[in-house]
């Protein structure tokens, strides 16, 4: 059995509301969406607020819809609704395809978009019960002073595990992040930052309220493809995003590609540029796992064999290129 | 904040198989707390406690969810079904009926779960699929069966395999027919 440390609970109907309660508590409040992070973090006595605020009641981060040339996803929308839109599916199959790969079918009702990309790092000596985090001495990103991953790391380095953060990545999406003071966008890319212990920009203040993903133009492709011990339910040990522009000839305009599950940021591939002009044949896609391969190095974050999450990656590339393209 | 410093409980109504019970929990209890130690409905299983097992499973307004990671001060207003609630009128249900006669379950500690999520997916599709049905329980671990007999149990329910054939391993016809 594993109990909740008591709290006490907050169900705002207006966003308003929400970032009051915010304020008022400041420093001893999380929010809880779908729950399916927190619940077991908060149990594991990762997080001991004293508030926590609900926001299923709160109409307005909820839904798709199309505004201008963008599709507005609502923090609130579950993954399985995300999962099963159909415009989701015909725009960014990619994305579709992600959130159809996270947990299993219960986790996926209950799991929100939001919650998705504000997930907590994740290490095997972190996600543990305060029990076995005690009996080793605790570590850097909570209660300690030491990083068992990295022998005298200073720097928390558990792993960005959200499937749908690097395929948004990919397709250039931004995030509105609401505070007292008013709202925010910023690009999915300025989002996350290479620290384990907190590696987005979100303020203690802020909630994000919703997703916005650019219409793809004619002629985009993209892909995603999931390395994990149980296929049907475990988080991931390796992401990989594809998305490729390609020109009316079928030459490359531009090619992004989006590595996670192996450190605390999802890592865009770097010096892509030189793709631009060429076919997407299997050269090129070759060309392009190499590159990703050269600037990956999993760390033993997760109790899966680093040379393997390591060497999926050129695989997973071409794989991701071949759903692209079907 | 009450005596000790714990917030107080707090009057919460649950709909629970369709029954109401206005029932004092703290704001940390969980839904399967609740059903549980509260109105001592134990069909719910506590295996994990904590996402990984899918022996919780509720139906929660007909959605497979985890009652193990769910508030229940969050399901008010919500319908929640446990296994409790899958029989009427004394007449257990057709997937009920499925999992007894295939003897889809050797300890029953996973059953309760596996039952929901095959009752949630035979209502939203009438004849799945062999891949249908093993996605649909995906989230349900079980450690004895070892699957087969409960994915039969499933087609059984949904009229697409008879009791007679029950026990046969799904032939690569049967699976090519049923896409
Ligand atoms: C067994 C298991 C397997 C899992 N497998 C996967 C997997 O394969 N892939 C994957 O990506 N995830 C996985 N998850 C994690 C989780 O289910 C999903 O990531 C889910 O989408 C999280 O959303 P949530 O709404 O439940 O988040 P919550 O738990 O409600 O929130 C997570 C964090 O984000 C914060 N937060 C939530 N919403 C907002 C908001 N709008 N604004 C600001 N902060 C917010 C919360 O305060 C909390 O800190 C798994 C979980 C379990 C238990
Ligand atoms: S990477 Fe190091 S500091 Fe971060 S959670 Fe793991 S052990 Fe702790
Ligand atoms: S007890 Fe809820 S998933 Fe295991
Ligand atoms: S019958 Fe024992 S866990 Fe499934």
């Amino acid at each position: 059995m594993l109990t909740l440390p008591p709290f006490e609970y907050h169900a705002p109907m207006e966003l308003a509301d929400a970032l009051a309660l915010l304020q008022k508590h400041a420093g001893k409040v999380k929010l809880i969406a779908g729950g399916t992070d927190l619940v077991p973090n908060m149990k594991h006595r990762l997080f001991m607020p004293e508030h926590v605020v609900g926001l299923k009641q709160i109409s307005e981060l909820n839904g798709v819809r199309g505004e201008g040339g963008f599709l507005v996803i609502g923090a609130m929308t579950s993954i399985a609704d995300l999962a099963r839109n159909p415009r989701v599916a015909l725009l960014f199959p990619s994305l579709a395809r992600a959130a159809t790969a996270i947990a299993g079918p219960q986790l996926r009702e209950m799991g929100t978009l939001g919650g998705n990309l504000c997930l907590d790092t994740r290490c095997v000596y972190y996600n543990q019960t305060h029990f076995w985090r005690k009996a080793l001495g605790y570590c850097l990103k909570k209660d300690g002073t030491v990083c068992h991953v990295v022998k005298g790391g200073q720097k928390c380095v558990a792993a960005a595990s959200n499937d749908t953060a690097p395929v948004l990545l990919t397709l250039g999406a931004s995030v509105e992040l609401a505070s007292p003071n008013g709202r925010r966008a910023i690009p999915l890319e300025e989002f996350y930052v290479a620290d384990g212990v907190a590696n987005t920009v979100i303020e203690p203040n802020e909630i994000l309220t919703k997703v916005r993903v650019p219409i793809p133009r004619a002629g985009l492709v993209t892909g995603y493809q999931k390395l994990r011990i149980r296929a049907a339910i475990d988080y991931p040990s390796l992401c990989v995003a594809v998305a490729a522009q390609q020109q009316a000839d079928g030459k490359l305009e531009w090619v992004r590609m989006v590595i996670s599950a192996l450190g605390s940021k999802p890592h865009t591939v770097k010096r892509l540029e030189g793709f631009q002009g060429r076919a997407l044949d299997a050269a090129t896609i070759a060309e392009l796992g190499q590159a990703a391969h050269r600037q990956c190095h999993p760390l033993t974050n997760i109790n899966v064999e680093t040379g393997w999450r390591r060497e999926m990656i050129p695989v997973f590339v071409r794989r991701a290129f071949a759903e692209a393209m079907k | 904040m009450g005596v000790f410093g714990r917030p107080e409980k707090q009057l919460v109504a649950l709909t629970v198989n369709g029954e109401r019970h206005d029932v004092a929990l703290e704001p940390r209890a969980t839904l399967l707390e609740a059903v549980r130690y509260t109105l001592g409905l134990t069909g719910s299983k506590q295996g994990c406690d904590k996402g990984d097992c899918g022996a919780c499973t509720v139906l929660i307004d007909g959605k497979p969810m985890l009652a193990c990671l769910s508030l229940a001060i969050e399901a008010q207003g919500r319908a929640v079904t446990t296994i409790e609630g899958l029989a009427k009128d004394g007449k257990v249900s057709p997937v009920q009926d499925a999992f007894d006669v295939c003897g889809a379950l050797q300890c029953g500690f996973c059953q309760s779960g596996m039952m929901l999520s095959a009752t949630a997916l035979l209502a939203k599709c009438e004849k799945p699929n062999r891949e249908q049905i093993k996605d649909a329980l995906a989230g349900n671990l079980c450690r004895c069966t070892g699957y087969t007999q409960i994915l039969n149990a499933v087609e059984v329910a949904s009229g697409q395999r008879s009791v007679a054939e029950r026990d046969e391993r799904p032939t690569t016809q049967a699976q090519a027919a049923a896409k």
